[in-house]
């Protein structure tokens, strides 16, 4: 069972999403995370899919996905170099000597504070999901009042471009 | 300017469709007025949009063309689920246009509304809301191209009420460029080369072949290639006809129900050309037990996703099989040399043929067996035969002997009980001469009963051979094999007097109990009653069960056969 992130360009059009989802639940692959936007094409959309499985299970994913008659292009951006970030929010309780704690954690991770109450901040935090994952292992589990992450999303490095 | 609902009937005869099977509600008047005022689109009305589809499904199986289904929203569309995901499952090119409810009522639980992009997107190729009357017939442009190129499969056209209502230019594109779908047709040249260098190789070869053969009408290239390697053929059972089954080189059907020779054949097969096939889990058994042999296989197919799916493939090749296949023979021309070994694994498929796998033994009791035997005499082997699903389904596919390609039309993915008297509608209405015999049990013929009164209405002549066990046979046999003989729910009581429902309906109906009347009742229906219906209720040994059988679980080669019992 190996890790890998699927990019995909899809028509922008209504139930695209669900034609990919009722792939992934009908054949029964993992979906770790999924995310979706438009490109810089609006008549595109780019979905990033974080799965795992086999070699067999991920050729068989690929090849399910292209024959999605929506779907443009799929590659798995794991099978060579590429970059991958995640966005997390994270909503914690700061009040008392937890405060300066939590801004110096913050500064750590190169977190930033993006709204401040009496009693709570709420830090934005981006980069590999191993690193949002550390940042939550090495907060005081009590303190974290709520957490919502993107999922990762993905890129190729250097000239490998996912284009029409 | 014209009207959305005359548009669509425009794009239907852009199409060159001839009819449309499909049954109205509110939804899709507009639509069926527009048909009112032509006649170049005849529309058949059926008792239940199920049989609409499986009819549509038919039309297309035993034809080049597309069928087309029509009805309207909500429940129409759920009746018409089980016909689609049928024609799904056996990749056939269907479009079905769907009434919806007006776009402006979309998603407020409107009468008669139902999610029909959502229920139907799981057992489609492709489906599509129409939002705008502009984009009508270029939606319906796409959906017969996605219906009829690459993997064929059916496309659902979901239709809102205001939008037939529109009126909007008519004009509709000749051709489709879609960047998003570009199925491959011409199969790798490096890959053939690959092929043919390992056919040369072969010892033991076998070429295995399904529905993609029969689709993409390669039947003819398949038959000469065969003949070309003097390589031994088998079918499955969505492939039979696509290469004659009264041809020497031909080992019968394989899988569950395969021949003792085409199983043996498959297992022990040291290369496997495989065509248009899948290797699913009806074909090659418990497959740990299928991989224990070492082979090679080459997989012509035009779905990369079938390729290596259940089997490691070492030559896959994408394309059009008929294409692919002329490659093959192209290469082959430059001198190829099938191996001398070839001619000893001859002598071991026909020892195994020896055992004579199909034989049976006759009894007091009308063996369905025979029945099979005397249609396929009858009918001069020429019929277009339709069946249902159960035993009686296993009985044609192994007794009738199709040497062309279209003619054996059964729902073979889903296993669908009830297809068979509507399949028989579309065929005829592709057909319109056609001998067409619709095998059936008395289980399944209840499952879509109500299209005899269509039947009626058009005048189709089918031949329905009813072989009545008294049991839902398949799952009596099941039962009887591996629960201990407790026959759960498996024996149908109360059964109507089918001929007496014949007649009801207006038709021609016949029982035969004893051997001898077989042949006589078969020819009399088919002569006498050549332009009639004809119900004839066989009943049949009530406990007489398909072999060869490879049971769940068990391996390709570990049948039952019948002298084992
Ligand atoms: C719609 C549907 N329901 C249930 C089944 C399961 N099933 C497969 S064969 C069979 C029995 C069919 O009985 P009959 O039509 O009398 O044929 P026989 O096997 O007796 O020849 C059943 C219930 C099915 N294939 N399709
Ligand atoms: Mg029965």
């Amino acid at each position: 069972m190996q890790r890998h992130i699927i990019s995909i360009l899809i028509e922008n059009e209504s139930g695209a999403l669900s034609r990919v989802a009722g792939l992934f639940s009908a054949r029964g692959y993992n979906i770790e995370s999924l995310t979706v936007a438009p490109t810089e094409d609006p008549s595109l959309s780019r979905m990033t899919i974080l799965t795992s499985g086999s070699d067999e299970v991920l050729e068989q994913i690929t090849k399910q996905l292209n024959k999605l008659v929506d779907v443009v292009k799929v590659v798995d951006l794991s099978e060579a170099a590429h970059v991958e970030r995640e966005l997390m929010l994270i909503k914690v309780r700061a009040t008392g000597k937890d405060r300066e704690e939590m801004k110096r954690m913050a500064d750590i991770f190169r977190g930033r504070i993006i709204d401040v109450t009496e009693s709570t901040f709420v830090i934005e935090l981006t980069g590999a999901s191993a690193k949002l994952d550390s940042f939550i292992s090495a907060l005081d589990a009590g303190l974290i009042l709520e957490t919502v992450r993107t999922g990762v999303c993905g890129i190729g490095r250097g000239d490998r471009i996912l284009k029409v | 300017m014209i009207s959305g609902a005359e548009i669509v009937i425009r794009c239907l005869q852009e199409e060159k469709v001839d009819c449309v099977f499909g049954y109205p509600g509110g939804s899709v008047l507009h639509i069926y007025d527009a048909l009112f005022k032509q006649d170049q689109v005849k529309h058949i009305l059926v008792r239940h949009e199920q049989a609409a589809v499986h009819a549509a499904d038919a039309y297309s199986r035993s034809s080049q063309r597309v069928g087309v289904a029509l009805v309207t929203s909500g429940p129409g569309v759920t009746n018409t689920v089980t016909g689609i995901a049928t024609a799904y499952m056996d990749s056939i090119p269907m479009v079905v246009l769907t009434g919806q409810v007006p776009s402006f009522y979309i998603g407020q639980d409107a009468f008669q509304e139902c999610d029909t992009v959502g229920i139907t997107r799981p057992c489609v190729k492709h489906n599509f809301l129409v939002k705008d009357v502009k984009d009508l017939a270029i939606t319906i442009k796409k959906a017969f191209h996605i219906a009829s190129t690459g993997r064929p499969g059916p496309v659902v056209v979901d239709i809102p009420k205001d939008i037939t209502a529109q009126m909007c230019e008519f004009d509709y594109p000749k051709t489709i460029q879609m960047r998003s779908y570009n199925p491959v047709v011409k199969g790798h040249l490096g890959q053939i080369k690959k092929a043919v260098q390992i056919l040369q190789e072969a010892k033991r070869p076998i070429i295995y072949t399904g529905g993609g053969v029969i689709l993409s009408d390669a039947a003819e290239q398949l038959t000469k290639l065969a003949h070309k390697l003097n390589f031994p053929v088998t079918n499955t059972l969505m492939g039979l006809g696509g290469y004659p089954a009264t041809d020497k080189q031909f080992v019968g059907m394989l899988g569950m129900h395969g021949t003792f020779e085409a199983n043996n054949a498959m297992h022990y097969a040291d290369v496997i050309l495989a065509i248009g096939a899948r290797f699913d889990d009806r074909v090659i058994g418990n497959p740990e037990h299928f991989s224990e042999e070492k082979r090679r296989v080459i997989h012509i197919d035009i779905d990369p996703s079938s390729i290596s799916k259940r089997v490691k493939v070492d030559v896959p090749i994408v394309g059009n099989v008929p294409d692919v296949l002329e490659e093959i023979m192209k290469l082959m021309d430059g001198g190829f040399k099938t191996d001398p070994d070839v001619a000893n694994w001859w002598k071991q498929i026909d020892a195994w043929r020896g055992r004579d796998s199909l034989r049976y033994k006759q009894s007091e009791h009308i063996m369905p067996q025979y029945v099979m035997e005397k249609l396929y005499e009858v009918t001069g082997g020429n019929a277009f035969v339709t069946s249902d699903v159960g035993q009686h389904q296993m009985f044609a596919a192994q007794y009738y002997k199709f040497d062309k390609p279209r003619r054996w039309i059964n729902s073979g993915g889903l296993g669908t009980m009830g297809v068979g008297l509507p399949y028989g509608m579309g065929v005829l209405m592709a057909n319109p001469d056609a001998q067409v015999a619709c095998v059936t049990g008395e289980g399944s013929i209840q499952m879509c009963i109500q299209e005899l009164s269509t039947c009626k209405q058009y005048g189709f002549p089918i031949k329905i051979i009813n072989l009545n066990n008294g049991m839902l046979g398949m799952v009596r046999q099941w039962q009887e094999m591996f629960y201990s003989k407790r026959y759960s729910q498996s024996y149908v009581t109360s059964l109507p007097d089918f001929v007496k429902l014949a007649e009801a309906y207006g038709h021609v109906g016949m029982k035969i109990e004893k051997p001898e009347d077989v042949e006589p009742a078969l020819r009399k229906a088919f002569t006498e009653h050549k332009n009639d219906l004809v119900f004839m209720d066989f009943i049949i040994d009530p406990v007489a069960n398909v072999f060869p059988m490879v049971a769940a679980g068990k391996g390709l080669t570990e049948m039952i056969l019948a002298e084992d019992l």
